[in-house]
């Protein structure tokens, strides 16, 4: 086989497994919810389908691909229709600069277990974060309801402000590796991982990441009980399931980049790194889920409030303390 | 090759913005000035600065223009009330699509030609840390005037959003 031939051949088949994985991981995400919702709340969750219920997520895709596909009248039907799309590709793309474990030896090449290593790899998924809002945007502007309206306001609003200090979460990372490729910033942390070396950073990245997936406690973009469903309400079917997904998907991406930038990505003793970084993803999707299951939302004036007056704030602060520290260590 | 690009999304740009300033819809407007942005980008990137095309995606597309597709927003300018004027459906939507293509085109060609290894511009390759460095050393004044403006603009917009408000914050004291 020629050279070239093989290179494309294995990223074919790293895109394959990664959307395979992704999409498979994300359906069963929703499962792994309600279960532990469930269980939080007393009561056993979906069982019905399959044992312990774990067809679930194949009978919800039935059901969603089934169901008529609603356009409302005097909407902007283009946007309607590509709104959830956008959503769904933003979250999807991030995941092409994840490096979820060490160079692979395959076939005598060295394969690297990310899809492309880019050099600016932060400010991709920054770009990419900051992007995602217009697949809600548009869609809550395009269905022409006063509920959509409200929730995608509220929604980009949100964003908007918790992206900042997301952003600024991540200089003082980018500062103690001295590079914005994830691969170097994993490889940075072989000895302790960030979240011990720079905790405030840690904090201040995982509540906005919390923020950035639009859940309790951050969830007014989609407050059921005052917006009927926020930007989505007027989406059915399958372009309503697509949103659900994009929502998953942003769980698996927020949880893959905190690994990457404060634990650590794939090092850890014994296992082997790709099963040392799903455990990690993992355990944070758990640990948003348990979030979501503990604490009641916030007023839209308090989320504001505490974005702008204390989360920027601290995070500059951050920056400047981390900057002392490096100039310090030098000597 | 690299030249031709440049021609092609230059051209793509020119018209994007061309489309972003005669729609009627405010909201394809913002669509289309999405679309010069990103061409912009593909511009820088083809011209050796990775890090430029990525503040410009980030920055213009993804805060810039989010600003302003808010405010539309704000103003509750809802999409049916100009439909009919508008023409027919398939005709609004061709020009953007066409203009999507030729620059998701001129991506997969940039792909190919990677301005960073070949001989064409690499004098002007960029890094981050250079790019850093070049910021804050040679242009460090021009930075810190940039900065003091913004700091100015923020103060004015915080006291100008005081004054015509209530004397009490919504939701200050409960």
């Amino acid at each position: 086989m020629p050279e070239w031939l093989v290179i494309l051949l294995l990223i074919v088949a790293k895109l394959g497994l990664i959307f395979m994985v992704l999409l498979t991981l994300a359906a069963y995400l929703v499962l792994a919810e309600r279960k532990i919702l469930g269980r939080i709340q007393l009561r056993p969750g979906p069982n019905r389908v399959g044992p312990f219920g774990t067809m679930q997520p194949w009978a919800d895709l039935i059901k969603l691909l089934t169901k008529e596909d609603f356009i409302p009248a005097q909407a902007d039907r283009w946007l309607f229709m590509l709104a959830p799309g956008l959503a769904a590709v933003t979250a999807l793309l991030t995941f092409a600069v994840v490096p979820f474990g060490p160079p692979l030896s395959l076939f005598g090449h060295q394969v690297p277990l990310v899809v492309c290593d880019l050099n600016i790899g932060v400010l991709f998924f920054l770009g990419l974060s900051s992007l995602a809002v217009y697949g809600m945007a548009l869609g809550g502007w395009a269905s022409n309801s006063k509920y959509s309206l409200l929730g995608a306001i509220r929604g980009l609003s949100q964003l908007i402000s918790y992206e900042l200090s997301m952003g600024l979460a991540l200089v003082p990372v980018v500062m103690l590796a001295r590079s914005f490729s994830l691969t170097d910033i994993v490889m940075a942390q072989s000895a302790v991982p960030f979240a011990l070396v720079n905790p405030l950073a840690f904090l201040i990245f995982l509540i906005s990441a919390v923020a950035e997936s639009k859940r309790i406690p951050f969830d007014l973009p989609e407050a059921e009980n005052e917006l009927v469903g926020g930007f989505h309400t007027e989406y059915s079917g399958m372009r309503f399931g697509l949103f659900f997904v994009a929502e998953y998907l942003n769980l698996i991406i927020l949880g893959s980049m905190l690994t990457v930038f404060f634990l650590g990505g794939w090092m850890g003793p014994f296992l082997p790194g790709v099963v040392w970084f799903s455990i990690k993803v993992l355990f944070v999707c758990f640990f948003f889920i348990w979030v979501r299951g503990t604490l009641p939302r916030l007023r839209y004036d308090q989320l504001m409030h505490f974005g702008w007056k204390i989360l920027l704030p601290l995070s500059l602060l951050n920056v400047i303390l981390t900057g002392a520290f490096l100039l310090w260590r030098q000597g | 090759m690299a030249t031709l690009l440049f021609y092609i999304l230059g051209a793509v740009a020119v018209a994007a913005t061309a489309m972003a300033v005669t729609r009627r819809n405010p909201v394809h407007a913002v669509i289309y000035l999405v679309n010069s942005f990103f061409a912009l980008a593909l511009i820088f990137y083809l011209l050796g600065a990775p890090m430029v095309a990525a503040l410009e995606v980030i920055i213009y597309a993804g805060a810039i223009m989010v600003l302003f597709l808010f405010i539309i927003m704000m103003l509750e300018l809802s999409p049916g009330e100009d439909a009919d004027r508008q023409g027919p459906v398939p005709l609004q939507w061709l020009p953007v699509l066409l203009l999507g293509a030729a620059i998701l085109g001129c991506t997969l060609l940039l792909l190919q030609l990677d301005p960073a290894a070949g001989q064409q511009l690499p004098r002007w390759y960029a890094s981050p840390r250079d790019f850093g460095y070049t910021l804050f050393h040679e242009y460090a004044l021009a930075v810190e005037i940039v900065s003091f403006q913004l700091l100015f603009a923020a103060v004015g917009a915080f006291y100008v959003g005081r004054a015509a408000g209530t004397k009490e914050p919504l939701g200050g004291e409960r």
